[in-house]
Formats: structure tokens, C-alpha cells, sequence
């Protein structure tokens, strides 16, 4: 299933005018705030109306202002899961949880309730009040009820944005999750470059109520031209464990059999963190380095490589680690004969690694 | 009952069931009300919000008179009726009708107060669960409000049981059929020696608008924890 949207709107001293498709997967809509990311997601839920535009997922036309079609958000088939929850407070986790499920064409089997609570770790909070849960928890619900209404398509307006790192980490798996098995296209807000990295497929890139940059999410976060769109932040996204603090100031990570070697963190030996490292403190070698100051040598092989207009090329590598974005010149490319498949290894200095990109 | 002479009992037995339909009859009309000027926008808005609390301002000698004029026999809607069968002039229905009249403006106010309270995003994220509007409100709004809602009711009845002017102008002062508590202490102190029932009834007035004061306190406290969830 494809979402595509064609929106013109204009609120006082701002004008909205954007086409994209988003297709299964999730598509992230960044940018800075006020660049029209909720106002796109509210006008796809029917919850704004925009002066003029098309929005559609497949044949189902949600919105056409040209043949006067405007669909009211019940009817749209929608799953919201709002920064804020907005769960029910006078229900239980299960009446919120079974809400949407009532009103769904094709009522959700009790297996996928089932599933779907299994799958969110909430089936001991289902006799709870809202009230009752923390933020993490909350969320963790909220998301359960969109999916259970049957919906040809999620939203997410920011849905982490309340949370602390913790949390945030607690509810990213179940995005990725869902984009890796669902069919039904997510539109994500965010204005996180964490986030992006991690969840993205497709990005589009808004700026002033336009859309900067729009495509598969290694082509986006690729582009020097997004780059002042804070996307500059966005590079590989590692899990990883802290295995030791060194007396020389450094910290030892395993990040999936991988060590990383960082400066000092504050979190002690056994948390899970996430680190974020920026494409353009990559570098590639395809052997193996000797004699190099750099700590962190990444093995693997290139996933994709991805060339701009100017003279750098992005080049996706799969370690152990997970993904790491390498923003090298299109002569490197050449000359190291990179190409799909081949292997190499990712070079990362530890001092490149700025303390806002771990945690 | 010994305690009460039949016309006392009757007038008490009549103000309870004056009051209970006129509460019942405009509860879900003063929802509706109170929900369109909580959440909705519409052209004679102030207007309606106006007539709504006129009852309030109004002397109730006029709004009962005004009562009459349309609702008598010979008024424009009374007139129809009529014709259908159902008269309210000089009738207990009458009674009720003034009360609810009188009592309108206090229920919608709370209402609406305790309506505007609730998120309208949960109205939204309801509409984005498939949700119409009328089933989000039945869900979601109504449910939330409850506290307020019955606290509006149980002003509207206590309100009732107290009205007296356009009750009076409207239908009259007939013992068994329009004579409520207010009005049967009226009557009872206009003629020698009627202090003893005037003082019985008023001593019933303040205990029936103690309890529904007590018992409305209690029932919306517990409808408040019980929503809130905690």
C-alpha cells in the first residue's frame, strides 16, 4: 500500500504546499518545528482541511478538494498514535486497547490481540487505568490501540518526543518492528535525527511548509543539500553495551561482537546505549588498518553506495554493529573500487563522537 | 400519614414529581445545549447562549407569564397542542414546565463547564479510531463530563423543588394538581392558623434540598475517582 499526498494550505504567515508518497515502511517527515510535519499528518487524519489537495492510500481517495471529497477521520481507517497518548482515562488499558476495534470493517481476531499485546509487553497493565502507567507505558498502549483498529495506515506525530532517553529506547524497537514486517505505510514525525536514522525508509525533508529533499532515506540523509536542515546529524545508528571504563578517560563498548572505544560515559558497565555516528566522521579502508590512531575499525561489507551531484558518494556498510554511513568522495569510491558487496571496514575516531550523540 | 394533612402530603408528593420530570424531560436537551456551546461555532451562538440564561435574569413572574402566553390554551404552541391532546395550562405538566424552564440555565452552565474540561483531542483521537461524532461523545465526552452532569442535574431538581413565581403565573395555585411545596407555603401562610403546615412543609423543603445537596456531593465525587481512574 502507498500513501501519497498533495497538500496546499495556508495559516497566517505560513504557507503549506507539498507532494510526496510514502510507501509501506515508514516515512519520516523532519524538520525543523514549524515546518508543517503535524499540519501534513493532521490535514492525512482529516482532522485539518487543507484549502486544496489530493491524499489517497492506493484507490482510497481520503481527500480530493477538486471533486469535493473529503472523508471525516472516522472513515479514513487510521491508526494515531499521538505525542501525547490521548488515551481514554476512564477506560482500561483493554477498553483503550479495544476502542478502535469496535468501529474496524474487519473486527481484529482475538489472536491479534493477543499478538499484539505480546508483542508491546503490556498484557500485565490490561486491567490498569491510564493514569496509572508511566510515559513509557503509555505509549507502549497508545500504539497497541492504533494497531488494533485495523488501520490501511499509521501515523505517529512525534511520539516519543515526551520521553526520556530510556523510554525513547524502550519504544523505538516497536517501530522498527513494524516497519519490518508491515505492509501498511507509517508516516512518522520527527524532528530527531536519532530517530531518523533508526526508523526511516523514506525521509522527506520539510523546510518553511516545502519539502527540501524527498526519497529513500540513504539517498536523504546522503545529500549535502538537506544539510541545513539539521540532517548534517544523521549518520549510522549503533546498539551497543558498556563493557568497561578505562583509567585513560575512555569507555569500552560491544556493539553486537564489535568493541567501540568512546570518550568517558556516565552510564555504567552492562546498560544498553544507542550510539549515533555522523557519516562524514567515517571513513573507509578496504584492509584491515595498521598504524592508524583511529580505535573504532568496523568490519563488513558495502550495502549500497549512494552518489550525490556534488563530489561525495554515501556508502552504507553492514557490520556486526549494524549500519554505518560513510560520506566519502566519488574519486575514494573509485579508487578503492568499492562497490555492493565488496568487503571493508569503517574507521571512526573516538573523539568524533560528540557526547549529544550518546545515550 | 399522620404527620401531614392529605393536602400537605399532596403538595410534597407533587413537588417530587413535578421536579422529577422537569429534571429528566430537559437533561438530554440541556447536554445537547451545553455540548453546542462548549465545542461548536454557529451563527446566533450568543443568542442562543442568551435565551438559555434568560430564565435567570428574567423576573419569574415574566418568564411564567410569557409561559402562558405561548403555552396557554390560546397561545400559539399551547393552542396546538391542544389539538393533540396535551394540555399544560393549569396542569401539573404546566408545573413541570416552568420548573424546567427555571431550572435550564443551572444545568447547562455545569454541564458545559465540565464538558469544556474534557480534551477535545480525546474527541479527535476517538474520530481517528473510527469513532463517528455522536459515538465519540457517547464514549468519550459523556463519560468524562458525568461529574458535571449530575451535578447539573441535581441542581435543575433542587431548583425545581424551589420554583415559585413563573410556576405560580403559569399555572396557578390548585391544591392536588398545581400546588407545589413552594406555593402550598404561599398558600398556607395567606390564611389564620396555617403557620403549623407552612412550618411542617418548609421543614421538608430544607430536608429535600439537603439530601439531594449531600447525595449529589457524594455521587459526583465517586464519578470523578472513578473517571480519573486513580
Amino acid at each position: 500500500m502507498t500513501l501519497s499526498v498533495r497538500l496546499r494550505h495556508t495559516l497566517p504567515g505560513f504557507a503549506l504546499d507539498v507532494a510526496f508518497d510514502a510507501p509501506a515502511g515508514i516515512t519520516v517527515l523532519f524538520g525543523r518545528s514549524g515546518s508543517g510535519k503535524t499540519t501534513i499528518v493532521n490535514a492525512v487524519a482529516g482532522l485539518v482541511t487543507p484549502r486544496e489537495g489530493r491524499i489517497a492510500v492506493d484507490d482510497e481517495v481520503l481527500l480530493d478538494t477538486s471533486v469535493g471529497i473529503r472523508l471525516p477521520p472516522h472513515r479514513r481507517r487510521l491508526g494515531y498514535v499521538f505525542q501525547e497518548g490521548r488515551l481514554f482515562p476512564h477506560l482500561t488499558v483493554r477498553q483503550n486497547l479495544l476502542y478502535g476495534r469496535n468501529f474496524a470493517p474487519s473486527r481484529a481476531p482475538e489472536a491479534e490481540i493477543d499478538r499484539v499485546v505480546e508483542m508491546l509487553g503490556i498484557g500485565h497493565l490490561l486491567p490498569r487505568r491510564p493514569a496509572t502507567l508511566s510515559g513509557g507505558e503509555k505509549q507502549r498502549v497508545a500504539i497497541g490501540r492504533a494497531l488494533l483498529a485495523s488501520p490501511s495506515l499509521i501515523l505517529a506525530d512525534e511520539p516519543l518526543a515526551a520521553l526520556d532517553d530510556a523510554r525513547k529506547s524502550e519504544i523505538l524497537p516497536y517501530f522498527e518492528r513494524l516497519r519490518d514486517e508491515g505492509s501498511v505505510p507509517i508516516l512518522y514525525v520527527s524532528h530527531s535525527a536519532a530517530e531518523v536514522a533508526r526508523l526511516a525508509t523514506t525521509v522527506v525533508a520539510l523546510e518553511n511548509g516545502r519539502i527540501a529533499r524527498q526519497g529513500p532515506a540513504v539517498d536523504v540523509l546522503g545529500d549535502p543539500s538537506v544539510m541545513p536542515l539539521g540532517v548534517r546529524a544523521v549518520g549510522a545508528m549503533l546498539e551497543a553495551v558498556v563493557v568497561a571504563h578505562h583509567d585513560d578517560g575512555l569507555s569500552e563498548l560491544d556493539a553486537g561482537g564489535a568493541r567501540l572505544f568512546l570518550p568517558r560515559v556516565p552510564h555504567p558497565p552492562g546498560e544498553r546505549l544507542r550510539v549515533r555516528i555522523a557519516a562524514q566522521e567515517v571513513m573507509i579502508s578496504r584492509d584491515a588498518p595498521t598504524g592508524l590512531s583511529a580505535l573504532n575499525v568496523l568490519a563488513g561489507t558495502v550495502e549500497t553506495i549512494r552518489s550525490g551531484e556534488g563530489p561525495g558518494a554515501i556508502v552504507a556498510v553492514a557490520t556486526p554493529a549494524g549500519r554505518v554511513l560513510a560520506r566519502v568522495t566519488k574519486r575514494s569510491v573509485a579508487a578503492l573500487e568499492l562497490a555492493e558487496g565488496v568487503a571493508c571496514h569503517a574507521i571512526v575516531k573516538s573523539v568524533a563522537i560528540a557526547p549529544e550523540d550518546i545515550g | 400519614m399522620d404527620l401531614l394533612t392529605p393536602q400537605e402530603w399532596s403538595a410534597v408528593v407533587l413537588s417530587l414529581r413535578v421536579s422529577f420530570w422537569a429534571t429528566l424531560v430537559s437533561l438530554p436537551v440541556g447536554v445537547f445545549v451545553a455540548y453546542a456551546l462548549a465545542r461548536w461555532t454557529f451563527p446566533g451562538k450568543q443568542l442562543l447562549n442568551g435565551l438559555v440564561h434568560l430564565p435567570l435574569i428574567l423576573p419569574p413572574v415574566v418568564t411564567g407569564y410569557l409561559l402562558l402566553l405561548t403555552f396557554g390554551t390560546r397561545g400559539t404552541i399551547g393552542a396546538t397542542l391542544q389539538e393533540v391532546g396535551i394540555v399544560l395550562a393549569f396542569r401539573w405538566t404546566g408545573a413541570a414546565l416552568a420548573a424546567a424552564v427555571m431550572a435550564f440555565p443551572l444545568m447547562v452552565r455545569a454541564i458545559r463547564l465540565s464538558i469544556e474540561a474534557v480534551d477535545p483531542k480525546l474527541e479527535e483521537a476517538a474520530g481517528t479510531l473510527g469513532a463517528s461524532r455522536v459515538w465519540a461523545f457517547a464514549t468519550v465526552t459523556l463519560p468524562l463530563a458525568l461529574p458535571g452532569v449530575i451535578a447539573g442535574a441535581v441542581l435543575a431538581f433542587a431548583k425545581a423543588m424551589g420554583e415559585f413565581g413563573a410556576t405560580i403565573t403559569f399555572v396557578s395555585n390548585i391544591p392536588g394538581e398545581t400546588q407545589t411545596l413552594p406555593t402550598a407555603i404561599y398558600a398556607f401562610l395567606q390564611v389564620p392558623g396555617g403557620e403549623a403546615s407552612a412550618w411542617r412543609l418548609v421543614v421538608i423543603s430544607i430536608a429535600v434540598a439537603m439530601t439531594a445537596l449531600l447525595v449529589s456531593e457524594v455521587v459526583a465525587r465517586r464519578v470523578a475517582r472513578w473517571v480519573a481512574g486513580t
